[in-house]
């Protein structure tokens, strides 16, 4: 469970979050909505450990530790993973390599690329001259390898064409035990759900993950605070007829 | 053609010359007098100590020579090992060439015995050195390796080495400078010419690994003919006190390409002045000078020089530096367009470790050492295209053994 109790953020002097509450269960999943510039990104930034959005108050705990101060690689051991939506290229380093990285060493970094249609990036340089696509596969294939209880999606689907969005779309599904792949006659699905231990904070602006993630609530991120938390799809129907700000009113 | 005489001559007006770039060395304070060793054989190589084979492992030197096509192994002043193993390609001393008549042809052709006191000191006190020949459209698979080790102190080792590709063939080359663990204080004067002909393939990778007190002096000058291709590698992570070379190829004939790559690593004490200069003298001609240099405190200045003379070439210089812990890094790329139609570029960066770099490593789970060690061997991975995959991990094991030493 990852717990954010009364958190306040600063970064360069200014504060970008404040009194921030968030609670996910194992097995949920959980979309963020909100304006550009509304912080989205950093309090994913802050989740994952980067030092320099610092937290100025409040507290977040994870599977029962404190992890407010902890650094980013303790929050990766620990089960914190991210998909990033601009991640730095890497010069010299290969997405091979990164796979490896990713899974300790253990990760078929061949058969996982196969999945996410990306076999022919596995010896290019990490990110060097990738599309908004193919960078968003990258990142989804380190997450496959890396298998983190807690993920973190910065925009998943921006920039990935039609062909390839569906790909992206199941991937994140699997990765969050939310598909609904055929379910063996072994399990029920009632009972997949009840194991169902992975969770998701995803950041979106279209909804399109909706249409494969059945996400368990949605929130909306709107001057830096929480505003509200209901169901995600009603929310981005809100969103889409009202605008940001009706909504947060309304729904407050 | 130069007589014996007249080279002597002309070295002996520039004994006392200084070399147009780098910190000035006092000869005076080192021996040049001969240091004889007895010829080993095949078997004997193998049997020198564990330490000394490793270290000559690690300037490409392999004692089994198991996967090359032929050894040359100077020690001090002597060759100690000279033999091919493969038709086609011929290795020998260059005392013995020098008794023939063909390599007057090629010695002291390209480079200038009175450049600077180094050049007069190779011709005036010569110990040896290699001549390494590839018959036309003879094809090396294995590359020959070639050594120059110091073992006595406070030696001034003179050499001559002479490269040549003849039409249609494709030779590489691995070759070391290393010494003796015991070693510390030294001289290597070395010079190289190298002849690339028509449509030849030559590769050059050359790992040093110097002792912290020596000084190093090399001089090449290397000349590549129509459709030519000559690759040169250059290596050097381990401390060194002072190097300073400006190798220089000109492409003579149509479609003649030189590519130069460098991966240089300077620790506190070290001073290194290298680069590398090519001629585009032809169309078609295409020319690449890459350099990748970090310093921990050494002083290093990189510098590239691209001159194009006619339309239709194209040059490219790439020069990146990464300053860890102090020190210095001086990028000089220059470019000279002499004509309309030359197309040149250089790309040149100083920097440090980006922390996002090193934070999206740590997201996937390495610590923040393991994140910056990552970065800095994929800075020092640089893809050298047309290099043999042996070459390759040759050079991937020198950047692995010294990635202790980086950090």
């Amino acid at each position: 469970m990852l717990l954010i109790e009364n958190l306040k953020v600063e970064l360069g002097g200014k504060i970008l979050l404040e009194h921030i509450d968030l609670e996910i269960k194992p097995g949920e999943t959980h979309i963020l909505f909100g304006p550009n510039g509304s912080g989205k990104t950093s309090l994913l930034m802050t989740i994952m450990g980067y030092p320099q959005y610092k937290v100025v108050a409040g507290k977040m705990t994870f599977r029962g530790s404190d992890i407010t101060t902890m650094p980013i690689n303790e929050r990766a051991k620990l089960g914190i993973g991210i998909s990033y939506q601009r991640p730095p290229t890497i010069h010299g380093l290969k997405t091979r390599q990164m796979v490896k990285i990713c899974g300790k060493g253990t990760a078929d970094a061949e058969g996982l690329a196969k999945r996410v249609n990306f076999s022919e990036f596995l010896d290019r340089d990490v990110n060097a001259g990738f599309s908004g696509g193919e960078i968003k596969r990258s990142e989804l294939l380190q997450l496959m390898a890396q298998k983190p209880d807690l993920m973190l999606f910065d925009e998943p689907e921006s920039g990935v064409d039609m062909e390839n969005i569906h790909l992206v779309g199941k991937t994140i599904a699997q990765l969050l035990e939310k598909d609904s792949e055929p379910v063996s006659e072994a399990k029920s699905k009632m009972q997949k759900k009840r194991e169902r231990r992975k969770m998701g904070l995803i950041i979106t602006h279209t909804g399109y993950i909706l249409d494969y993630v059945a996400a368990d609530k949605g929130q909306v991120l709107y001057g830096g605070r929480l505003s509200c938390i209901s169901n995600p799809r009603e929310i981005l129907s809100c969103i889409g007829q009202n605008g940001y700000e009706e909504c947060v009113r309304c729904m407050a | 053609m130069h007589g014996i005489d007249d080279l002597r001559a002309r070295a002996t007006k520039a004994i006392g010359k200084k070399a147009a770039f780098g910190p000035d060395v006092d000869l005076n304070e080192f021996d040049s007098a001969p240091v004889p060793h007895t010829y080993m054989a095949d078997e004997d190589l193998c049997e020198l100590p564990p330490e000394e084979q490793k270290r000559l492992i690690m300037a490409g030197l392999d004692v089994t020579q198991k996967d090359r096509s032929g050894t040359f192994f100077q020690k001090d002043t002597s060759v100690i090992h000279c033999h091919s193993q493969q038709q086609g390609i011929e290795v020998m001393p260059i005392r013995k060439a020098l008794e023939q008549a063909w390599i007057k042809d090629y010695y002291w052709k390209l480079a200038a015995v009175d450049a600077d006191k180094f050049t007069a000191a190779a011709e005036l006190g010569l110990h040896d050195g290699y001549v390494i020949r590839a018959l036309p459209g003879s094809k090396s698979i294995y590359p020959v390796q070639a050594c120059l080790y110091l073992d006595k102190e406070g030696l001034q080792q003179n050499v001559h080495n002479i490269i040549i590709a003849e039409e249609g063939s494709e030779l590489h080359i691995i070759t070391g400078c290393s010494t003796s663990p015991h070693m510390k204080k030294g001289i290597h004067v070395g010079i190289s010419e190298f002849y690339i002909k028509k449509n030849a393939k030559l590769s050059f990778t050359m790992i040093h690994n110097w002792a912290e007190d020596m000084m190093v002096r090399p001089r090449s000058v290397a000349q590549v003919e129509e459709g030519g291709l000559f690759l040169n590698n250059y290596i050097c992570m381990k401390p060194v006190k002072s190097l300073q070379m400006y190798p220089t190829t000109h492409l003579v004939g149509r479609d003649a390409v030189a590519r130069f790559y460098s991966i240089i690593v300077g620790s506190p004490g070290c001073e290194y002045d290298l680069g590398g200069r090519i001629f585009l003298k032809h169309p078609g001609n295409k020319a690449e000078i890459v350099a990748r240099t970090i310093s921990n405190g050494g002083r290093i200045i990189a510098r590239g020089h691209l001159i194009g003379e006619v339309p239709d070439i194209k040059a490219h210089l790439e020069c990146k530096g990464l300053l860890l812990k102090g020190g210095l890094i001086h990028a000089i790329p220059e470019l000279e367009g002499h004509v309309d139609g030359v197309e040149m570029s250089h790309e040149a960066a100083v920097g440090k470790i980006a922390q996002e770099e090193i934070s999206y490593l740590m997201s996937r789970g390495l610590s923040e050492e393991e994140a910056t060690s990552t970065i800095v061997r994929g800075f020092l991975n640089v893809d050298i295209p047309g290099l043999p995959p042996q070459l390759r991990a040759e050079i991937d094991r020198a950047i692995e053994e010294s990635d202790k030493d980086v950090m």
